[in-house]
């Protein structure tokens, strides 16, 4: 009866699938559609263009083209430059990175760390590899790295002792960073379940201990751990600072999983669970297989984010006269040879952190991915 | 059959019976005075409005509700707190969701193959052939190694059946099995359930559909704010219902 708008007609349930319109595809659609769609995105355009010429060659000069990488002090740095400060002196980066790396760690016994560097990189990569063989070994492996590598950084049992003030630089970030992320996972899981808990008892000791601890800044909390802990712990035993700054940051990062993995638990339709008991499944046995599997996956960039955010703050533990990255090497900055180098420090400082966060936010994101299973809830 | 399925009520071997049941939510008087025995093999339909309390009812069965008053026996175990008896009793019921209810994260197979081996103890090898032969039954052995969001509607809901009979149930609980399906999966949905009666499978069906009561059911029951107002076999229930109200929904859901 009304003509087609389309030229080309078909019989009623014979009409073929045909492309998309050509036009919203390619690099020339692309630009199109995202830098010059309307007057004012092209004027944006433009002006951060014009900035960027304006920023990046001075900025490659300075970072790269211009800079020194190696001298014994910022004097030779001055003197092999066009102008003093015409470049970065990476030579100072490089001139201290065993001290930023093992901090004052003895020399004899830095196999250790090294040692625990590579077996940290093969737990970590074991635990998230999906598809290696003997997964179950790995993730034993990774279950029982952190006491290892507590026997191996401190000794004891037929190593040399090394007092843990020697620890220092990135692997006191690491010792502290890694501590908390792989304790306050399952602490913090557990108070998610408590606070969900049947048990009127267990409930409150929970909501008190996360509401408490999230109340609490984690500075406020690691004076607490660096000077008032002891007057709460029996006269005589003595507790080692920085077993009780791990104990504060795993705490305070568990009360903040816990609340984010609450969230998953409560993402889930009240259906999960009555299939489950329905079946006949144990609490545990729910938990463990139906309900945590999806809340977790539900919960993976607010736990991420937690993890990101707990890394980061450990550079806190600095205030409390702990020398991680930041403390050594603000520290560093005071040697005469190396003075007013702020900038490449800080630099160097932020460059290490926002690989192994953007590592750990690429991670989650493949995670989540990995664990779609086309389910709409 | 109606007969039979009287007298089957009627004595001693009920395999569920439910005595002066009451149930709560807060101030809500959902269920009250609930008596009803059922007989081994026996089918019955629960229908009424919504609200009426019969989803409750059945799920008062399997203790994913909890009654207040009265007792409820089912195989010669009493629902009580007793988490034993809980558990005993939930793997002995089978029950099947309006939302199908299965796990999104886990495939077809490890669905049907997971309460087997957790809750029966049967090694891998065993639970998924006897898992594949359910899915047969239900005639979807090749979406096995599928995930739940890939399949349709009527799909999910035949593994759901599929995943309850792999208990081995004496007694399987349908809360209104077809309500969320689109109408052309309603009947391999139904299909599957028809058969599973001729089984001899003990059925209570919370469904409107009304052909499926008369096809299998042996006793229909009309539940109404919170009560059992009606009980009858389909033919009498649907031909001569004794309740002004009952003849009132059945108007209102027959004649459309």
């Amino acid at each position: 009866m009304t003509k087609s708008f389309n030229p080309q007609s078909y019989e009623p349930g014979t009409h073929p699938d045909l492309p998309p319109p050509a036009i919203t595809t390619g690099l020339i659609g692309w630009i199109k559609t995202n830098l010059f769609s309307s007057p004012l995105n092209t004027a944006l355009t433009l002006i951060s263009l014009w900035f960027l010429w304006q920023i990046l060659p001075s900025s490659i000069h300075w970072l790269f083209t211009g800079a020194v990488w190696s001298a014994v002090d910022r004097k030779e740095c001055w003197a092999m430059m066009d102008a003093p400060r015409d470049g970065a002196c990476w030579a100072f980066i490089r001139g201290s990175l065993e001290l930023f790396l093992y901090g004052w760690y003895p020399e004899p016994e830095r196999w250790r760390v090294n040692l625990t560097f590579i077996l940290f990189g093969a737990a970590v990569f074991g635990a998230l590899r999906e598809n290696i063989p003997g997964k179950k070994y790995w993730l034993m492996f990774a279950a029982v790295f952190p006491f290892l590598a507590a026997w191996l950084l401190f000794g004891g049992f037929g190593l040399e002792p090394v007092p843990t003030g020697k620890l220092g630089g990135i692997l006191l970030t690491l010792v502290v960073a890694v501590t908390g992320i792989s304790f306050s996972l399952p602490l913090g899981i557990a108070l998610a379940l408590g606070r969900r808990s049947r048990l009127p008892v267990l409930r409150a000791i929970c909501v008190i201990f996360i509401e408490f601890i999230r109340g609490v800044p984690l500075i406020t909390l690691l004076f607490v751990a660096s000077t008032m802990l002891t007057y709460f712990l029996p006269p005589g035993s003595s507790f080692d600072l920085l077993m009780r700054v791990l104990i504060m940051v795993t705490l305070f990062a568990a009360a903040y999983i816990a609340e984010v993995v609450r969230g998953g638990l409560q993402g889930l339709s009240s259906g999960q669970y009555e299939a489950a008991d329905a079946l006949g499944l144990t609490y545990w046995q729910s938990h463990r297989l139906i309900i945590l599997p999806q809340a977790l996956k539900i919960s993976i960039p607010g736990i991420v984010n937690t993890f990101i955010g707990s890394y980061k703050d450990s550079v806190l533990v600095l205030i409390i006269g702990m020398m991680d990255i930041l403390g050594l090497g603000r520290a560093r900055l005071n040697d005469p040879d190396w003075l007013g180098l702020a900038p490449e420090l800080y630099i160097f400082i932020s460059l290490f952190f926002f690989v192994s966060c953007f590592a750990m936010a690429r991670y989650s994101l493949s995670l989540e991915k990995k664990l779609e299973t086309g389910h709409q809830s | 059959m109606n007969q039979d399925s009287k007298n089957a009520s009627k004595t001693e071997d009920s395999i569920i019976s439910i005595h002066g049941m009451h149930k709560w939510f807060g101030d809500f008087h959902v269920l009250k005075n609930i008596n009803l025995e059922v007989g081994r093999g026996e089918r019955i339909v629960i229908c009424g409005p919504s609200g009426s309390g019969k989803s409750t009812l059945i799920r008062c069965i399997n203790r994913l509700e909890e009654h207040q008053q009265g007792d409820i026996v089912v195989e010669g175990t009493e629902l009580t707190e007793d988490l034993k008896n809980i558990d005993i009793i939930r793997s002995e019921v089978g029950m099947v969701f309006q939302q199908f209810n299965l796990f999104p994260h886990l495939t077809v197979l490890e669905n049907v193959t997971l309460a087997p081996i957790w809750v029966r103890k049967l090694p891998r090898a065993e639970a998924e052939e006897q898992a594949m032969s359910y899915l047969e039954r239900v005639k979807i052995p090749e979406q096995a190694s599928k995930y739940p969001g890939q399949l349709s509607g009527g799909q999910q809901q035949r593994v759901a059946i599929a995943r309850s009979l792999c208990m081995n149930p004496r007694i399987m609980l349908f809360d209104e099995p077809t309500s969320a399906l689109d109408p052309e999966m309603i009947k391999e949905v139904l299909d599957v359930m028809i058969e599973l009666a001729e089984s001899g499978m003990t059925m209570l069906v919370v469904t409107h559909e009304m052909g499926f009561a008369t096809a299998v059911a042996h006793r229909v029951i009309f539940m109404d704010g919170g009560e059992i107002i009606e009980e009858q076999p389909p033919k009498a229930f649907f031909e001569d219902p004794q309740h002004d109200r009952t003849k009132l929904f059945l108007s209102q859901i027959l004649h459309h």
